[in-house]
């Protein structure tokens, strides 16, 4: 048996840099440096937990869709242990919403074929957390997603989802969508021999044609939702601070009778 | 006027808070029609009568706890066939974004997820999203078919708008993918009889420097003091203090309460992002420099377990 693992992951601004947006209302990339969503290294993660855990072959392929740079993304997934990689890249798609991303996913792991997809919960910069549902959807393929504890075996795939009302048990046949959240166990850091051996390994490049999409499916123009207007929220101003000599928490609660909250 | 379909999140007929706010909402761009599914459905219908709703499509299955999403998306899809709304409006949980998404999809429509806000223009409903760990505004809409839109717990008040509400079966016919994800265990969560930490008017939260699953006792005694929720940052919740049901921050809850209070939290990036719309911030930390500094109202630069007890001790005493 063997088992094909499509993990995908996002190249993004990293979260503690100054993120904002181009002039067109997408997200600026060039300013803020980028990298492997951090949610997504938990997908990669668990991918490789399947495969060390299975007596069957797996081989796990790194997917993304995004600029030239994304390619950092899937060397740091690659030299994690991921076998091979694939980037989606072309000038048609600066500005797709999640519905289009989800149709270039879509199309390309059926074209690298699988077995089990794995995404992160969400991205770092969108935070949506809807692309595993839709790529379930187009797919046409369970949606087994949110876990914090997931495993495969003999063509199944379980896993817990931990909600808000209850923590439920999931079972699913394969071919299957699976989300793991930063709580199914962290995710390891790559070793000097992982970062050398990824140097090694086959990033294939796929453009729009390669897919069979149509330029007016996806990009900015042909996005199903529009940004009208962003504006910095105006930085907070700068409240009272004392330093506790012994009356801290008294001056505190004063405070919140101030302002009604006692 | 048009209609607009609200999905309604409830536990057994119980309706919560957030699909109260969404009928507020809905109010603002045409009549809303409630979708109420599965066990205790109809019990739904004069809570919602009362807030706004002029119909409730209701639909009973089994299937709705037996399997994952997709019977959800199905029986959306066909309240959305039945109706031709305006807009369907949706509790931006983890699970109302999934259905939300599937069903935008399906119907060959734009999704917005986690609006702040949301107000009737020209081009159909504005929706304000709140991005970049809550740094930047944005004003979204819908540029193709029904626009769907999830928003967040505490985007709008709760208010009585008595109407018909009456009740109405919705006819359902389940997709073959409807049992692809099968349900085969569900362990409910306890009640901590605090409120729920997204819908709570106020939120009390401890981070690394309550240092011990113990210590967390006084943070809860400070919760209970003010009748609030308790938070805990990512740094407390990965130590194992505190369960990841109650993290604040991107990978946990994001929260916008009228008081939030941070203790023992230093207010890195990941817990900005889940709490800096709050209305008032208040933080007690030993560290003068810790940025969550930058965003309070009040701060106490002081040990956090003589602060705290001392604050608690004093709401009681002003609270008689």
């Amino acid at each position: 048996m063997s088992l094909r693992i499509v993990v995908t992951v996002k190249y993004v601004p990293d979260a503690t840099g100054d993120r904002h947006f181009a002039d067109d209302l997408t997200v600026d990339r060039d300013d803020v440096d980028g990298l492997l969503s951090e949610l997504d290294e938990y997908a990669v993660e668990q991918a490789l937990q399947i495969s060390e855990n299975s007596d069957d072959d797996v081989e796990i392929t790194v997917l993304t869709v995004g600029p030239e740079d994304a390619k950092d993304a899937l060397r740091k997934a690659l030299s994690m242990g991921a076998d091979k990689a694939i980037h989606v890249e072309d000038d048609d798609l600066h500005g797709t919403d999640a519905i289009g991303t989800s149709l270039v996913l879509a199309k390309a792991v059926e074209k690298a074929g699988y077995d089990l997809v794995i995404s992160g919960m969400a991205s770092t910069d969108g935070t949506m957390g809807v692309v595993p549902a839709l790529l379930a959807e187009r797919l046409g393929v369970p949606q087994v997603t949110l876990l914090s504890e997931v495993s495969v075996e003999d063509g199944t795939v379980k896993g817990r989802r931990d909600g808000d009302a209850a923590s439920e048990q999931l079972e699913a046949s394969l071919p299957a969508v699976v989300s793991v959240t930063d709580q199914s166990g962290e995710a390891r850091y790559p070793s000097f021999k992982g970062i050398m051996a990824a140097k090694k390994k086959p990033v294939q490049s796929w453009d729009l044609s390669d897919l069979d999409i149509d330029e007016d499916e996806v990009g900015l123009d042909n996005a199903w939702t529009a940004v009208d207007a962003a504006a910095e929220r105006p930085a907070r101003t700068a409240g009272t601070i004392v330093k506790d000599e012994g009356e801290g928490g008294k001056q505190l609660a004063a405070f919140l009778a101030e302002r009604k909250f006692v | 006027m048009a209609e607009v379909l609200v999905y309604v999140d409830h536990v057994d007929g119980a309706v919560r808070k957030p699909t109260l706010e969404l009928l507020t909402l809905a109010r603002r761009i045409g009549e809303p029609v409630a979708v109420a599914l599965g066990n205790g459905a109809a019990d739904t219908a004069a809570t919602l009568a009362e807030h706004g709703a002029v119909k409730v499509l209701t639909h009973e299955a089994a299937e709705y706890a037996d399997y994952l999403v997709v019977p959800k998306v199905d029986a959306l899809q066909a309240a959305h066939e039945a109706v031709s709304p305006a807009a369907v409006l949706v509790p931006s949980s983890a699970e109302g974004k999934e259905i939300a998404a599937r069903l935008a999809l399906r119907i060959g429509s734009g999704i917005i997820t986690d609006a702040v806000d949301l107000e009737a223009g020209d081009e159909g409903p504005v929706a304000t999203q709140s991005v970049f760990a809550a740094s930047y505004t944005t004003k979204s809409r819908v540029s193709k078919g029904t626009p769907v839109i999830t928003v967040k717990p505490n985007s709008a008040a709760v208010e009585a708008a008595p109407a018909a509400g009456s009740v109405e079966a919705l006819s359902v016919t389940f997709s073959a993918a409807a049992t692809g994800t099968k349900v085969t265990g569900r362990t409910p969560r306890q009640s901590t009889g605090r409120p729920e930490l997204t819908e709570a008017a106020i939120v009390v939260s401890g981070g690394r420097g309550v240092n011990g699953a113990e210590n967390f006792a006084i943070i809860e005694a400070l919760a209970d003091s003010l009748g609030a929720a308790v938070g805990a940052s990512r740094a407390a919740v990965d130590a194992g203090w505190y369960p990841h049901t109650n993290q604040v921050g991107q990978t946990g809850k994001s929260v916008s309460p009228q008081l939030y209070i941070a203790s023992g939290i230093s207010g890195a990036i990941q817990h900005r992002a889940g709490m800096q719309t709050s209305k008032t911030i208040v933080a007690v930390n030993k560290d003068a420099e810790a940025p969550i500094f930058d965003l309070v109202d009040y701060g106490v630069v002081g040990d956090l377990f003589d602060v705290v007890p001392q604050l608690t001790e004093e709401i009681k005493t002003r609270k008689g």
